[in-house]
């Protein structure tokens, strides 16, 4: 045991640093897969068959081994950060889309009805009514993507993604060694940790952005 | 409700310019078998307030949403104040038009402030008009502006919530206003205040209202005139509350009515409008024998003991004053109960008599003079008189000239 924590000491620039780049690849690709999830959502919700063609196709995305879609971006977008991102974009949008269109269903009626009866246009309806009352649903996915990337992340570093993934692969790669212990177990920490402080974050955040009459 | 019998009456004499005109409106849902509104023509007064009453699915709903093409209709023309708006912008149209619905639809992520401030907002006003039109409304809905403003919809009861419905439709000001059943989820008695509130309300800004309800007792309240339907938005009759309940057009309209129209009718006559009774009145004061002798002189059995200021002090009766002859006026006899104002509504004045001990009721003015005495008689020749006005008018244009004449002055 005090040898872990002699190696954690050892490490500890190292696992910051990682910890760091883990973090930011997770952050950019929460941020991208809200974006365009939303979007999906917000364009889709109204109509049946848009609305399962987009939740099968987020779907589906899931339904890929992470290992496999990794490799395949490789020919297209070669090693690095930027296939990590594509991916876990592609991994990210189901349950923001999901949330999305549901939240924007859950709206009452009532409420919809009132906005349009005083003249508020689709869009206004739209911005100022139905996606701040379905926002904490969305919120709530958009926590679920973060947790679900935050794991994926880490086999990024098949295509050589940066993250605690390193620490696995190098364990995975000496296994039989001593050290091979360690860098799994501190890998796996480490991802524990990101993923805490994500939750964290986005369940602040998600109640700073929420009107108080509807908390 | 004071306001209202006045404007009522003077709608059945002169109706007002007319502010909404419905022209052979229809809708036709899709892959229904009947129209749900099928070629209905109304005209609606400017300022006074008409009431869509009718069984549920007639089609109430569908003809008030046509109004601010929240239902598009499939047929006929919809002409707001002079202008064919069947093609307009809806949204420009719906920021003329105030709109409360049963479900309130307050919007729970704004403040009470925010929400009121939504179409002022979209009309471009500035900031500052806004923030005063604010407390001013809700001033005019008995909501304390300090107490209320930053509050959000949940922190509000159901009859408040419903205040502030009110209060946002009528926020920019707006010439009409349309109100799908804005009481119907409110308990008896908060609804029975309300509309007595809106009623008041009404009085002062004189909108042209648009009101849709199932039930024929809010109708009969709130209507200058009622609108009954039948299915399809057809109108069975579209007249004043009197005439309705005095001269059903048909047997649609006198099941719907109901039995007992004639009590729903008290609702809509006030005390100051009657022939008071006459009745023994004495001074405190008064020799007991003096009294017996007024007694004895009119045909009732107790006499009014009224003080200096003509203030209804005690009844006393024959055998109060036999009983005890040396005792004053004031400690013999019973207490005056049932004292109504000209103001109370028949059917308040008939309540309280039925109640009473000598089963009559009180008339005193502000300031609780005596004036009269309301009883069983007055109360059914009132109901008589009623009935022939209303006969009469439902007549004009069947008879003679000088009968017609003679309805207009009865009405009077
Ligand atoms: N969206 C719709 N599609 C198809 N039919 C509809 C639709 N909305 C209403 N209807 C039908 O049109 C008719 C009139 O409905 P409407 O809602 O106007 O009735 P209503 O008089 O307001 O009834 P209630 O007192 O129950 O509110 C009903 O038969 C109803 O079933
Ligand atoms: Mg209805």
């Amino acid at each position: 045991m005090s040898e872990f924590f002699d190696f954690l000491g050892r490490r500890y620039d190292d696992l910051i640093e990682v910890g760091l780049e883990h973090m930011y690849l997770v952050g950019i690709s929460v941020l991208l897969s809200t974006a365009i999830g939303v979007f999906i959502g917000v364009t889709t919700y109204r109509t049946e068959r848009p609305r399962e063609i987009a939740l099968a196709v987020t779907g589906s995305f899931l339904t890929i081994p992470s290992f496999a879609l990794f490799i395949l971006m490789i020919p297209i977008m070669g090693i690095g950060a930027p296939p990590v991102i594509v991916a876990l974009t592609m991994y990210g949008l189901l349950p923001v889309v999901r949330n999305t269109i549901t939240g924007l269903r859950e709206v009452d009626q009532a409420t919809v009805e009132s906005a349009k009866g005083m003249g508020m246009g689709r869009t206004q309806r739209l911005v100022r009514i139905e996606l701040p009352l379905a926002w904490p649903v969305i919120v709530t996915g958009v926590r679920v993507t973060a947790l679900v990337l935050v794991g994926i992340a880490a086999v990024g570093a098949i295509v050589d993604g940066p993250g605690y993934g390193t620490f696995i692969f190098d364990g995975l790669a000496r296994v039989g060694s001593p050290a091979a212990i360690n860098l799994v177990v501190s890998g796996m920490l480490g991802v524990i940790v990101v993923a805490i402080l994500f939750d964290t974050l986005l369940a602040v955040l998600g109640k700073l952005t929420t009107s108080r009459g509807i908390q | 409700m004071t306001e209202q019998t006045s404007t009522a009456s003077s709608a059945a004499t002169a109706p007002g310019r007319t502010m909404i005109k419905l022209e052979g409106l229809g809708k036709q849902y899709p892959k229904e078998p009947k129209p749900a509104v099928d070629n209905l023509t109304l005209e609606i007064p400017e300022g006074e307030i008409v009431i869509l009453v009718g069984p549920s699915g007639c089609g109430k709903t569908t003809t008030m949403k046509m109004i601010n093409r929240i239902i598009e209709p499939t047929s006929g023309r919809i002409i707001l104040d002079g202008e064919d708006v069947t093609k307009a912008d809806p949204d420009q149209l719906r920021r003329k038009i105030g709109y409360v619905i049963q479900q309130i639809g307050l919007f729970p992520h704004m403040t009470i402030a925010q929400n009121i401030a939504t179409v002022p907002k979209l009309l471009g006003w500035d900031a500052k008009k806004i923030d005063a039109r604010i407390d001013e409304l809700l001033q005019t809905v008995s909501m304390a502006p300090e107490t209320y403003r930053n509050r959000y919809p949940k922190q509000l009861s159901g009859g408040q919530r419903q205040r502030v419905g009110v209060a946002r439709a009528l926020s920019g000001d707006p010439a009409v206003m349309l109100m799908d059943e804005p009481f119907g989820a409110i308990d008896p008695i908060t609804r029975d205040r309300l509309q007595n509130e809106f009623l008041r309300l009404q009085a002062e800004v004189r909108k042209t209202i648009v009101f849709v309800t199932h039930d024929i007792d809010e109708a009969i309240k709130m209507g200058d005139r009622i609108a009954i339907l039948q299915e399809g938005s057809r109108i069975a009759q579209y007249d004043t509350p009197e005439q309705i309940l005095t001269a059903p057009a048909n047997d649609f309209v006198a099941d719907f009515i109901g039995r007992g129209a004639s009590l729903k009718r008290l609702n809509l006559s006030r005390v100051r409008d009657i022939q008071l009774s006459q009745w023994p009145t004495v001074q405190l004061g008064e020799q007991p024998s003096r009294v017996l002798d007024v007694l004895r002189a009119s045909d009732k059995g107790f006499a009014l003991v009224l003080d200096e200021q003509r203030k209804p002090r005690r009844w006393v009766s024959a055998p109060d004053l036999q009983r005890d002859e040396n005792r004053p006026l004031d400690q013999i006899g019973l207490a005056p109960e049932a004292i109504v104002e000209p103001q109370a509504t028949l059917n308040d004045a008939l309540n309280e008599l039925i109640t009473a001990n000598y089963s009559v009721a009180i008339v005193v003015n502000a300031s609780g003079e005596y004036q009269g005495i309301v009883d069983i008689d007055s109360i059914t020749e009132a109901i008589r008189t009623m009935r022939t006005d209303a006969r009469a008018r439902a007549r004009v244009g069947l008879d003679e000239d000088d009968t017609v004449d003679e309805a207009a002055q009865v009405g009077r």
